[in-house]
């Protein structure tokens, strides 16, 4: 009984400092959506569950293990205790409880996250190798950066154009794949003005990691402000329409504009020059050379890069139009 | 050197070189004949390449010798039941051997090789981790035909993959060597297949390796399509091998599960059966029923990339979610094999350094076989954020948090072995004792990823790398340690040498801790999974530092190990008797094991734990009734 008692003040101790101890050195990044709240109430839970439970095993442990050792000469053996049918079946039912009840209120929190609100903000997100781009239906605004306003439920319809992506803004908590073939869904409610970043969390492949793009939540006046001042600027530049199809396209993603060295050759400097390629024959890089290596990045590979890094589904994203507009901006960037 | 030529892993090896050339040659001929393109990527086209590696997988098999004795059958002819390869010395192990204690040492010193291979393979990218921004693999790096960052996506996931490879040849190496004796059983019940499926990994494991150097792969151990449908050659080798490696593990299960059913000593009662024995039946149920579906969906991706057909092509009404269920119906019931054989480890040895009876001993018993029944009915689990149908989250949440039912019935138990023994701290038992505590970190930082909300933050970040890699050293390398400081005397006849062994438990310990506490720590403040670099921004530059140093502290400890087991096979302390006053069948015969097993024959009279009852016995060996034979 002297035992008991001790273990249960120990196991007490235990618990709260150790959940004490997480939540003093921050667990979560800060909380910048509605979804984010019912989230980590949720999570809270969790702490308080892993604590005690983690407590009551490593303290009764460590306990028996102390009192319990062989002292030095001691010989023979512990106490014959087989087992206890009525321990058994508590600490069979009780876990069994409290699981059901845990998976009660994560179905309760899931719901939560998935509320929905009629009056959303559309936005629609494509995907792809490495890129992210947003557009805004009914606006006429296509951009590279995710700004939203705040307060007001954004729902995201996701599409990828080649391999499997995964939304993720780590302080709005929520993420949803994004599949090819496949149009998935998420809702966010953002309630904290500020800027953050939407990461790819499903390995996409090489340059998987870079991956990702700004998000700007913004007051409700200055995202109006915001999507006048994008609808406006239609350029009629072919240079500046191939910068931002550039953009748009994650093609700088690989390419530098400035020089310097990425996953694939920079542009700058790159038009009218000699590029030595892999094969070691010399090739001029010309409007056909670079038209030919946008829609078929493994016929003509320069030196030092590898073969099948590039995408090779660009025949099907872009009209001839826009290749010319690409071809415009990069020879822009100089000889 | 014909004596070298003469061994059956060496000339598998020559096999399996001119086999895969062969397989080659007639793939590009044929495709030559048909106007076909036949050179691709690394000389030859991609069918060649795979054909190739098959057909070499097979000649090894031919070569090594272990198909001789079916062979022989098919042509009429009669072998000895069982072959006697003592006189053979060191060199029985490096061909194939019906004796289930050697075909043991052959899974234990590949699964050790594997896991060294797997294991520097992370310290190059936990490196590279150091700090953020690319160190050393950067764009300009370049080999075996990739840059930096592909290199470092063909590291992190061939990791996983020889890790899962190497965890499977480990619990092979144990269930092998301690089920027939622990049953008192001659061999194992099909001998010859017992030794197919320790050769058959040979090749696989070798071919596997091969994706290295033919490209890599950079979609992770999971091989999701589309990104596995358009990546380099390596893939498929990655894709090959590991089917292969699963006729290993669907057919080790099935020879235990005969084992255990038929060839158990008089007396053994399923509920008077070794703990144990009992975790390796579970497992095997798992891994008979279950590989095959790791197996079918790679291969399925492995013919959309040959013959185009569209299993997950959105573009020909294919769809890649398909891929994920098929995979994860195999590899979350997987996770379960690699751990029911260490959790059976701890509920095996803990009775004999507490000198008790395992608490509840037919709860714990039950309690595998209730895991490895849930376990098949989880997998959705890995799915949350797929795209699957989402009604299909809430009934996955609530059959996965059900695990914990029949997971806490152990560690409660344990607690209640220890509880009033008589506890002692021999290397053996300090393995044992941190897998519980370990094992409870990975428990209890599952239920975040069960519940569906929680996990739409912690899918596929840093937090999942530590959940998985403390449930995967909980339960299994730490009981894989306990288990060889513990069987080793069994083995050898002498035993490892206790300081090492405790110094390598006091640097391994601490540093694997905060190798996963750090991982979960910044993996809930937002670090992506499998990311070549990271963020400065994020402010995490210091805790990758911390899990680098620890990374190549666990590491140090491993080498430290191989160094124990080799200088204690050859000066260890003889160690011919009972060295840790067990009550199992195999501790009362003499170490190291003779080749038929037990000499005498025994019978079970009594419950295998039933420490502290003075006059009990657990089995009764017949010396009259085996004279009189």
């Amino acid at each position: 009984m002297k035992h008991m008692l001790l273990i249960g003040i120990l196991v007490a101790i235990s618990t709260i400092s150790i959940h004490t101890g997480l939540d003093s050195i921050g667990l979560l990044p800060p909380q910048a959506s509605a979804q984010a709240i019912a989230i980590d109430e949720l999570f809270e839970w969790h702490v308080w569950m892993i604590s005690f439970l983690f407590s009551l095993i490593v303290v009764t442990l460590v306990y028996s293990l102390i009192a319990f050792r062989r002292r030095r000469g001691e010989t023979g053996d512990g106490a014959h205790i087989e087992g206890h049918a009525g321990l058994e079946v508590l600490w069979t039912m009780a876990p069994l409880f409290v699981v059901v009840y845990l998976a009660f209120i994560g179905a309760q929190s899931l719901g939560e996250t998935r509320r929905v609100d009629p009056s959303a903000l559309e936005v629609d997100v494509i995907a792809g190798q490495w890129f992210w781009r947003f557009e805004y239906p009914g606006q006429g605004v296509v951009s590279t950066e995710l700004v939203l306003p705040v307060d007001r439920q954004v729902y995201l319809r996701m599409e990828s154009l080649d391999v499997i992506h995964s939304f993720w803004v780590p302080e709005f908590r929520v993420k949803q794949d994004i599949v090819p073939g496949q149009v998935t869904e998420l809702r966010i409610t953002p309630i904290m003005t500020g800027s953050y970043k939407v990461l790819c969390a499903e390995l996409c492949g090489t340059s998987h990691a870079y991956m990702e793009a700004v998000v700007i939540v913004l007051d409700e006046s200055d995202f109006a402000d915001w999507l006048a001042g994008q609808s406006a600027s239609v350029e009629d530049d072919p240079v500046a329409r191939g910068r931002r199809l550039s953009e748009q396209n994650g093609c700088l993603a690989c390419h530098s504009v400035d020089g310097s060295q990425k996953v694939g050759p920079t542009w700058t400097g790159l038009f009218g020059s000699q590029v030595r390629l892999a094969d070691d024959s010399v090739a001029l890089a010309d409007e056909n050379f670079i038209i030919s290596s946008i829609l078929d990045p493994d016929m003509q590979v320069v030196e030092g890069y590898t073969a099948g890094v590039m995408p090779s589904n660009y025949r099907d994203l872009f009209e001839e139009s826009q290749l010319d507009d690409i071809v415009a901006y990069i020879i822009s960037l100089g000889k | 050197m014909k004596e070298f030529f003469s061994l059956g892993l060496v000339r598998g090896l020559v096999y399996q070189f001119f086999g895969a050339l062969a397989g080659i040659g007639i793939i590009s001929g044929i495709r030559a004949l048909m106007g076909l393109e036949t050179a691709g990527s690394f000389g030859f086209s991609e069918p060649a390449w795979v054909f190739g590696a098959l057909l070499g997988a097979i000649t090894f098999l031919f070569g090594s010798g272990v198909l001789d004795d079916w062979l022989k059958w098919a042509a009429g002819e009669e072998t000895a039941d069982h072959h006697d390869g003592s006189h053979l010395g060191w060199r029985r192990y490096f061909g194939p051997s019906l004796d289930h204690k050697v075909i043991g040492i052959q899974y234990l010193v590949t699964a050790l090789f594997v896991m060294a291979v797997g294991g520097s393979l992370a310290l190059v990218f936990r490196t590279e981790l150091a700090a953020s921004g690319l160190q050393f693999l950067t764009t300009t790096f370049q080999v075996f035909q990739q840059n930096g960052m592909q290199l470092y996506n063909t590291l992190m996931s061939l990791h996983g993959m020889l890790m899962i490879v190497s965890i499977l040849l480990g619990i092979a190496a144990l269930m092998n060597y301690a089920v027939p004796l622990l049953i008192g059983a001659r061999d194992m019940a099909f001998p010859r297949l017992n030794a197919f499926s320790f050769w058959i990994a040979v090749p696989a494991a070798i071919i596997l390796l091969s994706s290295l150097f033919l490209g890599g792969f950079d979609t992770g151990w999971t091989g999701y399509p589309p990104l596995s449908a358009r990546a380099p050659l390596g893939m498929q080798m990655f894709f090959l091998g590991v089917s292969l490696a699963g006729f290993s593990s669907i057919l080790g299960g099935l020879n235990i599960l005969a084992t255990v059913i038929r060839l158990r000593v008089p007396g053994m009662a399923p509920f008077r059966m070794p703990i144990f024995v009992w975790a390796s039946v579970a497992t095997s149920i798992i891994s008979l029923t279950a590989t095959q579906l790791i197996g079918l969906s790679f291969q399925m991706v492995m013919l959309q990339r040959l013959f185009g057909l569209g299993f997950f092509d959105p573009a020909k009404g294919g769809n890649p979610v398909l891929f994920q269920h098929l995979f994860w119906f195999y590899s979350h019931p997987a996770v379960y094999v690699f751990v029911l054989p260490g959790l059976g480890i701890i509920s095996e040895l803990l009775p004999v350094f507490v000198r008790k009876p395992l608490f509840g001993y037919r709860w714990v018993a039950m309690s595998s076989l209730g895991i490895a029944l849930v376990g098949f009915l989880v997998w959705g689990h890995h799915m949350f954020t797929s795209g699957m149908a989402e009604y299909l989250r809430v009934p996955f949440m609530y059959s996965t948090l059900l695990v914990a039912v029949p997971t806490g019935v152990k560690f409660f138990s344990w607690v209640g072995t220890v509880w009033r023994g008589k506890i002692s701290f021999p290397t053996p038992m300090l393995y044992v004792l941190a897998g519980i505590i370990v094992f409870l970190m990975g428990g209890l930082t599952g239920p975040p990823n069960a519940t569906v909300a929680t996990d739409l933050h912690l899918h596929d970040t840093y937090y999942i790398v530590g959940h998985f890699h403390d449930t995967m050293f909980g339960g299994y390398i730490f009981p894989f340690f306990a288990a060889i400081y513990f069987w080793f005397p069994k083995v050898t006849g002498r035993r490892m040498n206790e300081t090492l062994g405790k110094i390598q438990f006091w640097l391994l310990t601490p540093s694997f801790l905060a190798l996963t506490f750090s991982m979960m720590q910044v993996g809930l403040l937002g670090m992506r999974r499998r990311v070549a670099d990271y963020d400065p921004a994020l402010g995490f530059d210091l805790s990758h530092l911390v899990m680098t140093i620890s990374g190549f502290l666990v590491a140090a400890s491993a080498l430290l190990f191989i160094i124990n087991l080799i200088h204690s096979a050859r000066k260890g302390e003889p160690a011919p008797g009972n060295i840790w006053d067990s009550r199992s069948p195999e501790w009362q015969v003499a170490s190291p094991m003779p080749v038929e097993n037990y000499e005498i024959p025994f019978e079970v009279v009594g419950e295998p734990y039933d420490y502290g009852m003075p006059g009990s016995k657990f089995v009764e060996f017949k010396r009259g009734r085996h004279e009189s034979k």
